[in-house]
């Protein structure tokens, strides 16, 4: 079976499987429903200053929920020994790390796509920049909060409290992408600044680590 | 061996005498900030001894996972260890220095923020190593090293856009150095690079007897449950 | 003033806290080492 063949395979999988048990789905909904909310509760500022402060808020949110998100990336493998089936399989590893990336940017793309109208209302929001910029801003670092995630979660697989590694693992790398995804989010919704530079650095952040994590995920797999 | 060590020990220690010397005595008085300015001496050459001392992290590294030898695996952690003591000094000194200087304990100042994040990184590989219970512990730890030196270059451009719209006191002042000044700053960062070489070289030493023994143990407890 | 020597005297008290821990280490594994010879 071909590389990405093999990709669309495992991807289709694991969606048709979490679409079955909508338990974890609606869990996840719901959580972040209350993140939102209790970010309301917390700060509750006037609209001139939200605009200033909801980009830093927003991806707060949306990190809580990758992390969550994240943390149950491997869970099944590890339930049922899949990962030793794939070692010695021929299979390539990248395809099934690709399969996990994607389905986890998927899956946290639907929980930003809940959670953003919700805080557009709490937060009274409007774009005083270009809004259409929001999307590629939003694919761009929810792709390099996944991308490093799905990684650092194999990577934690195997350490004493595993749900704690994944994000003092996760966070300080990701911090140059935090920093321009808040920044770009700011300088859209405030319409000072271009977020120019900070897409161009989203988009080097990504290519970057999804080299990285493509190149060394085979090591970490037969590592485990 | 051990000649080579002491010999390292004892130039280290006279180096270091002498550079302090250099620093708070012999070195001249900055205009603008006065005495306060002689942090500086402790503050930058520990900042670039971190940065070398990572920059060795990762190649050892990298050579690790090309020839899994065990010895790059265990300069890679002694590198990492000592990094993380430098990275320290420089956020103690660094806070210390801004206080007087600009009444606030923090700037978004480059070398300063660059440094914690670096920090945060190395402390997490120490982290990983410490918790990690597979047996491949160096390959993951390796991998971690490898992901956090590709990271550097995009911190140190997001720090650096970041500062631009942000404007913030620059810890050290920018511009150009009286030559005097140089001359101790080269004199302190050489006598902490000594002071890097010798704990590296303990810390090493110290690794290598720490997992003899705990080979021998693991040997013996085998020995004893066949019995 | 007091800041200089605080820089100073933080900069040794972490060098000085590594250390130790370092000659800590280094007893408890010559313990080891003398209770794997027996």
């Amino acid at each position: 079976m071909s590389f990405f063949g093999i990709t669309r395979t495992t991807l289709t999988k694991d969606v048709r499987l979490e679409w079955r048990s909508k338990d974890a789905i609606n869990a996840m909904l719901f959580f972040s429903l209350l993140v939102v909310v209790i970010f309301s509760f917390s700060f509750d500022p006037t609209a001139e200053e939200s605009r200033r402060i909801a980009g830093g808020l927003v991806w707060v949110a949306f990190l809580f929920a990758a992390i969550v998100a994240l943390n149950q990336t491997w869970a099944r493998e590890l339930r049922n020994q899949v990962l030793d089936a794939y070692r010695v399989s021929p299979a390539p590893a990248n395809a099934l790390f690709l399969a996990k990336a994607f389905g986890n940017f998927i899956f946290v793309t639907v929980l930003e796509a809940l959670m953003t109208p919700l805080f557009i209302v709490f937060y009274k929001l409007r774009a005083l920049g270009p809004t259409w910029e929001l999307l590629p801003i939003a694919a761009l670092g929810t792709w390099a909060l996944v991308v490093n995630g799905t990684f650092f979660a194999a990577i934690s697989l195997r350490t004493r409290s595993r749900e704690i590694m994944l994000p003092l693992l996760l966070f300080p790398i990701s911090i140059p992408a935090l920093l321009g995804m808040v920044n770009a989010t700011t300088a859209i919704l405030t319409g000072e600044g271009s977020a120019r530079f900070w897409i161009a650095l989203l988009v080097a952040y990504d290519v970057v680590f999804t080299i990285a994590c493509l190149l060394l995920f085979e090591t970490v797999l037969e590592a485990e | 061996m051990k000649r080579g060590f002491s010999i390292l020990a004892i130039v280290t220690a006279l180096l270091l005498s002498f550079a302090l010397y250099e620093a708070l005595i012999a070195a001249p008085t900055e205009r603008t900030m006065g005495d306060v300015q002689r942090i500086f001496y402790y503050h930058v050459p520990s900042a670039w001894t971190a940065f070398l001392l990572f920059l060795i992290n990762f190649v050892a590294s990298v050579v690790f996972l090309i020839r899994r030898d065990t010895k790059a695996d265990i300069l890679a952690l002694v590198t990492a260890e000592v990094g993380v003591v430098f990275c320290t000094v420089v956020m103690a000194t660094g806070p210390i220095w801004a206080r007087p200087v600009w009444g606030i304990w923090w700037t978004w100042d480059l070398r300063l923020t660059l440094t914690l994040v670096l920090w945060l990184i190395y402390v997490s590989y120490l982290v990983l190593r410490r918790f990690s219970t597979s047996s491949k512990t160096p390959v993951l730890a390796a991998v971690l090293a490898i992901f956090g030196a590709l990271d550097v270059p995009l911190v140190y451009f997001s720090i650096w856009f970041f500062r631009t719209q942000h404007p913030s006191p620059v810890i050290g002042g920018g511009g150009s150095l009286d030559p005097r000044m140089a001359h101790v700053l080269l004199i302190n960062w050489a006598a902490f690079l000594c002071l890097a070489s010798l704990v590296c070289w303990t810390r090493f030493r110290l690794e290598v007897l720490e997992r003899e023994v705990e080979e021998a143990q693991a040997l013996e407890s085998l020995l004893e449950g066949s019995r | 003033m007091n800041y200089l020597y605080a820089a100073y005297v933080a900069t040794w008290v972490i060098h000085g806290t590594y250390l130790a821990i370092l000659v800590r280490k280094y007893s408890k594994i010559r313990q080891e080492m003398e209770s794997l010879k027996k």
